[in-house]
């Protein structure tokens, strides 16, 4: 028999639930720039590695990136990222390294997967939608136009340089 | 005792709310004048009775009345006195009750600008925003009352202001963010107001267009301000994080835009009518949902206030009866509202729709993304996903470009038909001239290609040159340039400033994002670093003291191109009542560029921790907000400052008439 | 547009409505485990106890056991530990520590103050175990089994009901299986 991972916070007396809300609270509100020093062998690895950081989630944090986070795990993953970079490690590998210990929550970019379909492609549904409400508006309102009374470009053109001359 | 008042006034002010969203509503249906006429009276009474019970949790805070709990709770005997007064919306209680008063506070507007409508009409607006007001008044006397107290055994001092709200963009952007966000109620009670009336030929349209706009361009400024302090608070130069509490403000700002374009439309055509009594009840809909999602606990964000499932049911309940029977009430009456002019495929309209239908698709993508983790988790069972910046990022930015091609085109374009042969002739060469600017301008000034940087100078070249192409044509007729740009109407002037505006946030945030180094070091005093053509000397620092923190300042000399520009000082504290550590960065900023400098720790060698940022046209996002707030202003000023003039002029002259008529004494005896 | 179709928005904000309410009763915050059902990973560190003796996954006690992470800074720890030692005095299930990003020295006298429940703690001064076991604050604590398997986690302090309503089922069930 297994058991589904249900991982809740206890904390049913008021005191302690609100002494761990003041840690958690604490440990997130003191989450402000990160500052490691990292020493790259060239630009490009560091540019990996800022923008792994920026697109994992820090897991102890109130919704923020791993660069925008201060302490505890957030600097041990950056720590890791760093050295898996120097070590030669790909992308993908850091990647599938960070989603074995915390799963899809740590990745600000969605996988792709079937269960992330409708949000990837939804946008997409959206404009098609909005494209096909746009043509119903405008073949109704074509068939309302009047008659043309109202002058063309051609003739707007010519009243202007008309008006033109009369004013000079 | 004192509380107790504020409390009391609270109450107050939801009655004054619960009459003023009854009585009016049902004296216009009724034509019952007196009940009509009670409309203003109340809305200044309601905004009275909700200035005076923020004013005394203003002074409880002052005081330090810590036997209010709201009180305890976010200050602190030290803390220092304009932060005792912001820390009024310093947690979910106050801030609240500050919501509420900006709903109070453009209540008490509508009443004395409403003088061009007919008083019936007015009354329903007032009575819509009364009902609004009396929701608000109750989730805050059952729920969340700021004044509830801590007796007998109140606390000596209070728990202190969160360390990162003791700042100056905490004074300035809830107040602004607040009052746009409270203000297109505004425009929404307007719509009901026209459904429930069957008034809804354009003159609704027309009476509420300055206060969409108001409220935009506010709202703009909130956003704005939200990003700036954003930036320099957070320390890493990032000004916009998708967080789920961001968000609603932001689908509401593009819904709040599409609104003000569509509003156009149908004051001037005629057309699009129910459709913009859809965008105005949607646009509030996302200011209530942002009021939930931030309340309730449903996402986890770094603004959200501390959670509470029994809030988060009022408020969603709140939001099903007044959003649910607000689309009920537009779905039976918006047949009645009939277009009667018609538009060609290629005209004005066509593309003022387009523009509609981006910005509410970005809005609905938005929405997607933010509600995405919580619909995942709950068809999952307890898996957790997160959507974040690279997905927003991802999806937004695309729509943003398409919106901004149509932009030149929609304003260059004529009402009801425009021939594609006049487009080509007009705009082929401001194209021709973006994009190859756009493809040169970067290489040179970086001496690198950019594929992306390339594409946004593009598109940004694109609105300005249009924007001047646009003015060439109108004053094309003039005498001279001068007297051309003067005779330009204010409303056009203000709608160029504003798109403007929205071209130079779009460089701003694209060019920024392909030009931004940063680097991080271990600096001992003395020694110095180098990033681009700016070379950054440690001095060392030195002990500062502050009213409620301790910390380090440090000095840095900076030189650009070898010769010295300034120094800057950023610090490290530690707030001692609460015991949190912050930084501060030390800015340089300009319009060109930013450069900061964020210190990091202090190692046992003496040596720091620090990252420098250099962040070219950052500055472009927030300068263009400012410029499109400044273009929705203006387009406001014009015709019915004038209108209001002229009217105030007639009422005079009346009662001149009257009075002389009064005094006449005919030549007798 | 038919009649019909304007009551879109109507049916769309119910729905959205409806999600909303659903949306309240779950938790955000609390990050569920992915490595239930998976091995603990392999490691090799000192103990809190013993500073040269390094204990490895081989030593782990071959019998389900609780797997708790803990730290002198952590308070929610502090608060756990009577519950902790009660159960170690009652010998219910071995206790195993995981000294989590703190200091050796710092530890022993968390211990030496507080009581120990642990037979032993590692020491995760670096915090790379606890990245391997998914960690992302102190206190957590593991049911593993007695093929070294994790089968449990639970986040946060763990108080009386917490207890009586998830550990002990957890191990319970646990020993169940390797009975069959």
């Amino acid at each position: 028999m297994t058991f589904a991972s249900r991982s809740i916070v206890a904390g049913h007396r008021r005191a302690f639930s609100f002494l761990l809300v003041a840690i958690l609270l604490l440990v997130t509100l003191t989450a402000r720039a990160a500052v490691d020093t990292f020493e790259f062998a060239n630009d490009e690895q560091q540019h990996r590695f800022r923008t792994l950081s920026n697109e994992f989630r820090c897991p102890m944090c109130q919704n923020t990136n791993l660069t925008g986070s201060g302490g505890g795990v957030a600097e041990d993953l950056r720590r890791e990222i760093y050295l898996m970079i120097v070590d030669g490690k790909t992308d993908d590998e850091i990647k599938e390294f960070m989603f074995e210990r915390y799963g899809n929550f740590i990745f600000y970019r969605p996988r792709l997967t079937i269960q992330t379909i409708l949000l990837w492609f939804g946008p997409l549904v959206f404009l098609l939608l909005g494209g096909w409400l746009v043509i119903g508006i405008i073949r109704r309102a074509r068939s309302r136009v009047q008659p043309e009374t109202a002058l063309d470009e051609a003739e707007q053109e010519r009243l202007r340089k008309l008006l033109k001359k009369v004013e000079n | 005792m004192i509380p107790e008042l504020g409390h009391f006034s609270l109450i107050l002010a939801f009655c004054l709310c619960a009459l003023l969203g009854t009585l009016p509503l049902i004296g216009a249906s009724t034509g019952n004048r007196l009940w009509i006429g009670l409309a203003r009276p109340l809305a200044a009474g309601v905004f009275v009775f909700l200035t005076l019970s923020l004013a005394i949790l203003a002074y409880s805070f002052v005081t330090d009345d810590f036997s209010v709990s709201f009180v305890a709770q976010h200050s602190n005997s030290m803390l220092p006195t304009r932060y005792k007064f912001t820390a009024v919306w310093g947690g979910h209680e106050g801030s609240f009750l500050f919501w509420t008063w900006m709903l109070g506070g453009w209540m008490l507007a509508v009443s004395i600008f409403s003088r061009a409508m007919p008083d019936d009409f007015v009354a329903r607006v007032l009575g819509v925003m009364g009902i609004i007001g009396a929701g608000y008044t109750m989730f805050m006397v059952m729920t969340s009352n700021p004044f509830d107290r801590v007796l007998p055994m109140s606390p000596a001092d209070g728990a202190d202001l969160n360390s990162a709200l003791q700042d100056f963009g905490f004074i300035i952007h809830p107040p602004s963010l607040y009052m746009g966000y409270v203000g297109f109620s505004v425009v929404f009670s307007f719509a009901i107001a026209a459904l429930l009336s069957g008034r809804l030929d354009s003159a609704w349209a027309r009476w509420s267009r300055p206060w969409a706009n108001a409220a935009w361009a506010i709202l703009t400024i909130g956003i704005a301000l939200g990003s700036w302090w954003a930036y320099y608070e957070l320390g890493w130069g990032g000004w916009w994080a998708w967080d789920p509490v961001e968000n609603p403000p932001m689908i509401n700002w593009l819904l709040g835009t599409a609104l003000i374009h569509s509003l156009a439309v149908t004051e001037k055509r005629g057309v699009f009518k129910s459709w913009t009594v859809l965008l105005a009840i949607m646009a509030f809909a996302a200011s209530l949902l942002g009021t939930f999602i931030t309340r309730s606990g449903l996402l986890t964000s770094v603004h959200a206030f501390a959670s509470d499932p029994t809030r988060g049911i009022y408020i969603l309940g709140f939001l099903g009866f007044v959003i649910g029977g607000s689309l009920v009430l537009f779905a039976l009456r918006a047949p009645l509202m009939k277009s009667e002019f018609g538009f060609a495929a290629v005209s004005r309209e066509v593309f003022l729709l387009a523009n509609n239908i981006i910005l509410v698709v970005a809005s609905a993508a938005i929405l997607l993304g933010t509600l995405y983790p919580m619909v995942y988790q709950a068809v999952s069972g307890g898996e957790l996903i997160s959507v974040g910046p690279p997905y927003f990022n991802t999806v937004f930015v695309p729509l943003m470009m398409i919106l901004v091609v149509f932009l030149v085109m929609g304003s260059i374009s004529r009402w009801k038909k425009t021939s594609v042969s006049y487009l080509k002739k007009q705009l082929g060469i401001v194209a021709i001239a973006a994009v190859s600017l756009g493809l040169i301008l970067p290489l040179v000034v970086t001496m690198e290609f950019s594929f992306g940087a390339s594409i946004a100078a593009a598109l940004g070249l694109w609105v300005i040159f249009g924007i001047v192409q646009d003015v060439r044509i109108k004053i094309s007729n003039k005498r001279s340039v001068g007297v051309g740009l003067k005779s330009l109407a204010v409303s056009y002037i203000g709608m160029q400033i504003a798109h403007l505006g929205f071209a130079t946030i779009l460089l701003g945030a694209s060019l920024t994002s392909f030009y931004s180094v940063e680097k991080s070091v271990l600096l001992s005093p003395g020694e110095s670093m180098e990033l681009g053509k700016y070379s950054f000397a440690f001095e060392g620092t030195e002990h500062l003291s502050g009213p409620n923190f301790q910390g380090e300042r440090a000095t840095f000399q900076v030189a650009e191109n070898g010769e010295f520009m300034r120094t800057l000082h950023p610090e490290k504290r530690l707030y001692t009542a609460s015991m949190t550590p912050s930084t501060e960065m030390a800015i340089d900023a300009g319009f060109w560029r930013d450069l900061f400098i964020t210190l990091g720790d202090e190692r046992e060698s003496g040596a720091w921790s620090m990252t420098m940022y250099v962040k070219p046209f950052v500055r472009w996002v927030w300068l263009g907000a400012i410029l499109m707030a400044l273009g929705g202003v203006v387009a406001v000023t014009d015709k019915r400052y004038r209108r209001l003039k002229v009217k105030t002029l007639a009422a005079t002259k009346a009662v001149d008439l009257a009075n002389a008529a009064k005094n006449y004494q005919p030549a007798s005896n | 547009m038919s009649r019909l179709k304007l009551f879109i928005p109507v049916v769309v904000f119910v729905a959205l409505a409806l999600m909303l309410w659903r949306g309240l009763y779950l938790d955000p915050r609390t990050l569920p485990s992915v490595l239930i059902n998976k091995p603990l990973p392999e490691f090799s560190l000192p103990t809190v106890e013993s500073g040269d003796t390094l204990m490895s996954k081989a030593d782990l006690p071959k019998e389900p056991f609780l797997l708790n992470v803990w730290g002198s800074y952590c308070l929610p720890c502090l608060q756990e530990n009577p519950i902790l030692m009660q159960a170690a005095e009652d010998n219910l299930v071995p206790i195993i520590g995981i000294n989590y990003r703190d200091k050796p020295n710092l530890a022993q006298m968390w211990l030496a103050d507080n009581g120990s429940p642990f037979e032993y703690s590692v020491l995760d001064e670096s915090g790379r175990l606890g990245i391997d076991l998914g960690v992302y604050g102190a206190p957590e604590t593991f049911v593993i089994d007695g093929n070294g398997v994790i089968r449990y986690k639970h986040i946060g302090a763990i108080d009386y009901k917490a207890w009586q309503d998830e550990i002990m089922p957890a191990i319970a069930a646990v020993k169940a299986e390797s009975l069959n």
